[in-house]
């Protein structure tokens, strides 16, 4: 019987995936690849991932785990393993595999949705299982702590590093993306703006009136946001109110850095707990709500299978098909970022090592579901009008003729008064140049609702959408702001010790001004940046991100290789190899192309020389400075981020080569095995 | 109808757990089975550790 529905859902996905392919040159339906994904996310977990639970990774489920053994009611928990999954999607679902796809959707939505399968399949998930599993036999050791007791120091450092250059790249970029959903929009700023209070409300409940009634509170808050949806709908008609949330990019970008930096400084119960209770509300919500709507209404994507900006001159960023939409598309397909929550605060509740399957690998394909839904969003808009929202201006040109102009000469259609009347129907004044991503996947996903939920409400849905979406980038704002501040005491406490204490106030103080000081410099610099400021930082984040996955899977390929199983070590090695080679000629083409678009060293100089021989209007000539500046910091942190990539590759092959020469390596950490006593019971006491 | 009711009552406990509504309750649990001796956390500082736990790591993801 298990055998049939196998060959079944085979036979399925082999058709789907052939229907795709055979349409290449027709419209095709949004539902032939979601029907081909859920049968290649099955087969992967039915098969792939057993087979690497059973050979590779040895799974034991008569071995104790961690929760088991230290339980203590209250981070080690055992916990059902339907539970254990919904709190791993929560955490490691953020606002990433959203705005990846949507980029990449320029060159077409097949090579994204090829990667994001293919990668999620044999790499995400499998990173994500496997780094959960390995920190299960560590007692919940973070991947830090893991590269620096199974690989070394220097690795050790690495990793630590790395995770606060990605922070800081992570959070300058998801920063840019919602301060160009806001720029003079005054219901998107109203309704995120009363999100803060909100917060702050639920804070207050669930401390003072009824501790700990997560539920209830939650509830409430979501409640009032949406309200605040509403609200923000009717303070768009009023002349004066509205006047009062309209701003440009600089002065947000600024709003939210002092927002962030007062954040991470409060104590995390007033804002950042509440936040995050009400952003995992509204993103489980909207993914089902999303993908409800997409059977529902089976959309047919618009865009081209693959589009003539394979060839590296895209708009949205520069660079060819290879490497850059590997880069491009990180979080959806493998992400390193989720090595960090799968070591640390999931495997301490992991009650069975059995259910690393579901909670590792089923929560990165259902998060890489959320990618393919993302791509669908986006790709079911008119091509034209999809350039327009996520072009430059200085790509593009400045003004509605010029860009409508520009984008039809490409092949795609689009004229000013089509915008001008999506923009009405948005209730927005104007949807050109938001680049970032995530006004034309609120423009796709209202489109997909209106169409699903009832046509009128066509701006409330977009924005609903752009509330759902900010909510989830200032929760990472929040979070990755305070973290990055925990990282940063930890590294200045080798420098003086007191800098070190995590609650002592100047230091805390200091740690936070440095880190909003860090991505704040980007987040500026990309908002005053005419080409859209994220042509640059996103493929720096998904060269952060590669890196780290890099990283974890440096440390899981060393473990695997250090326990005498080398032939399965394939299974790490394989995607770390495709990782090392995406990542190093992604860096080296942003190091040394002499295309502008691209070279981030050509594009400094081409500005100096334009600068020098006085060619460049008032405009760009006030900002030229600092964006050449910026493209030098650019193109040094890439080196940086390459060279921490390639030092943890050398030291882990060192020790595997010590290892296959029969010399002595590093012991490891791995707990001693103890029989399990925990009964399927769950839910009794332990 | 008492069936209806029992799912109900699965369900319902089950999405408690999910959220972290009945932490408080898990750890009294735990707290009775195995220190019956020791005075437990009240509520409110129970669920203010919690928190400074939970959100003093990367919990979050991209």
């Amino acid at each position: 019987m298990r055998r049939l529905s196998a060959v079944l859902l085979a036979l399925i996905a082999a058709f789907a995936l052939g229907g795709v392919a055979l349409h290449r040159h027709e419209p095709i339906n949004a539902l032939w690849i979601v029907t081909a994904a859920v049968c290649i996310y099955l087969l992967g977990y039915r098969f792939y991932a057993a087979w690497i639970c059973s050979r590779v990774l040895l799974v034991d489920g008569s071995r104790a785990t961690p929760a088991e053994r230290l339980s203590n009611g209250r981070d080690f928990v055992p916990t059902p393993r339907v539970i254990v999954f919904g709190h791993h999607f929560a955490a490691i679902a953020g606002p990433g595999p959203l705005v990846g796809p949507t980029l990449a959707a320029q060159f077409g939505y097949l090579p994204g949705t090829l990667w994001i399968l293919v990668g999620a399949v044999l790499g995400g998930c499998v990173q994500d299982m496997t780094i959960l599993l390995l920190s299960t036999r560590r007692d919940g050791r973070s991947l830090g702590q893991m590269a620096r007791d199974e690989l070394g120091p220097l690795a050790g450092i690495a990793a630590l590093i790395g995770t606060l250059s990605i922070l800081i790249v992570l959070v300058a970029v998801l920063g840019l993306v919602v301060v160009n959903a806001m720029k003079h929009s005054p219901w998107a700023t109203s309704t995120v703006s009363a999100t803060i209070p909100v917060a702050v409300l639920v804070g207050l409940y669930l401390r003072l009136w009824r501790p700990g009634r997560v539920l209830e509170g939650s509830l409430l808050g979501v409640a009032l946001v949406l309200l605040a949806v509403l609200g923000g709908g009717w303070l768009d008609q009023q002349s004066t109110l509205r006047a009062w949330f309209d701003y440009a990019a600089v002065p947000l970008a600024a709003a939210i850095m002092v927002y962030a930096w007062i954040a991470a400084i409060l104590p995390v119960w007033l804002l950042l707990a509440p936040r995050d209770y009400l952003s995992t509300f509204l993103k489980l919500g909207t993914v089902l709500l999303l993908a409800i709507a997409i059977v529902v209404n089976h959309p047919t994507l618009k865009m081209p299978a693959v589009t003539q900006f394979i060839d590296g001159s895209g708009p949205l960023f520069g660079g060819k098909l290879f490497p850059f939409v590997f880069i491009t598309i990180a979080c959806g397909a493998i992400s390193g970022f989720h090595a960090l929550v799968s070591s640390g605060t999931t495997p301490k509740l992991i009650s069975n090592e059995a259910d690393v399957r579901l909670v590792g690998y089923g929560s990165m394909a259902l998060e890489s579901f959320v990618a393919i839904m993302a791509m669908i969003a986006a790709t079911l808009l008119d091509p034209g009008v999809f350039f327009a929202i996520n072009s430059g201006p200085g790509v593009v040109g400045a003004s509605a003729e010029l860009a409508t102009h520009t984008i039809s000469s490409w092949g795609f259609p689009v004229s000013a008064p089509q915008m001008q009347a999506l923009a009405q129907s948005m209730g927005e004044r104007t949807l050109f140049a938001r680049t970032g991503g995530a006004p034309s996947l609120a423009v796709g996903m209202a489109s997909i609702f209106g169409h699903t939920f009832g046509r009128g409400l066509l701006a409330l849905w977009y924005h609903f959408a752009i509330m759902f979406e900010a909510v989830f980038i200032l929760t990472t704002l929040d979070a990755g702001t305070r973290v990055g501040r925990f990282i940063l005491q930890d590294l200045l406490g080798h420098v003086w010790q007191p800098l070190g204490r995590t609650s002592w106030y100047p230091s805390v103080l200091f740690a936070s001004t440095l880190v909003v000081a860090g991505w704040g410099y980007f987040l500026y610099v990309g908002v005053i940046d005419p080409n859209g400021g994220v042509n640059i930082l996103w493929p720096l984040f998904g060269i952060a991100n590669q890196m780290l996955a890099a990283i974890a899977l440096s440390v899981a390929t060393g473990i695997i290789i250090k326990s005498g199983r080398v032939r399965y070590a394939l299974v790490t090695a394989v995607p770390l190899a495709w990782l090392a080679l995406v990542t190093t000629s992604a860096a080296w083409q942003k190091l040394t192309s002499a295309d502008v678009r691209i070279g981030l060293l050509a594009a400094a100089s081409d500005l100096a020389a334009k600068q020098a021989a006085g060619i460049l209007t008032a405009a760009q000539a006030a900002v030229a400075p600092q964006l050449i500046f910026n493209q030098r910091l650019d193109a040094a942190l890439t080196v940086l981020f390459t060279a921490i990539l390639w030092l943890v590759i050398f030291d882990t092959l060192r020790v595997c080569v010590r290892r296959l020469r029969g010399l002595p390596v590093r012991g490891g950490c791995e707990a001693p095995y103890v029989p399990r006593r925990l009964e399927a019971a769950l839910g009794a006491p332990p | 109808m008492r069936r209806l009711r029992r799912q109900l009552a699965r369900t319902w406990a089950a999405l408690r757990c999910a959220s972290g509504d009945d932490a408080y309750e898990r750890y009294l649990a735990h707290q009775r089975y195995h220190h019956p001796h020791a005075a437990p956390l009240s509520a409110r500082a129970f669920y203010a550790e919690a928190q400074q736990r939970k959100w003093g790591g990367v919990s979050r993801c991209c």
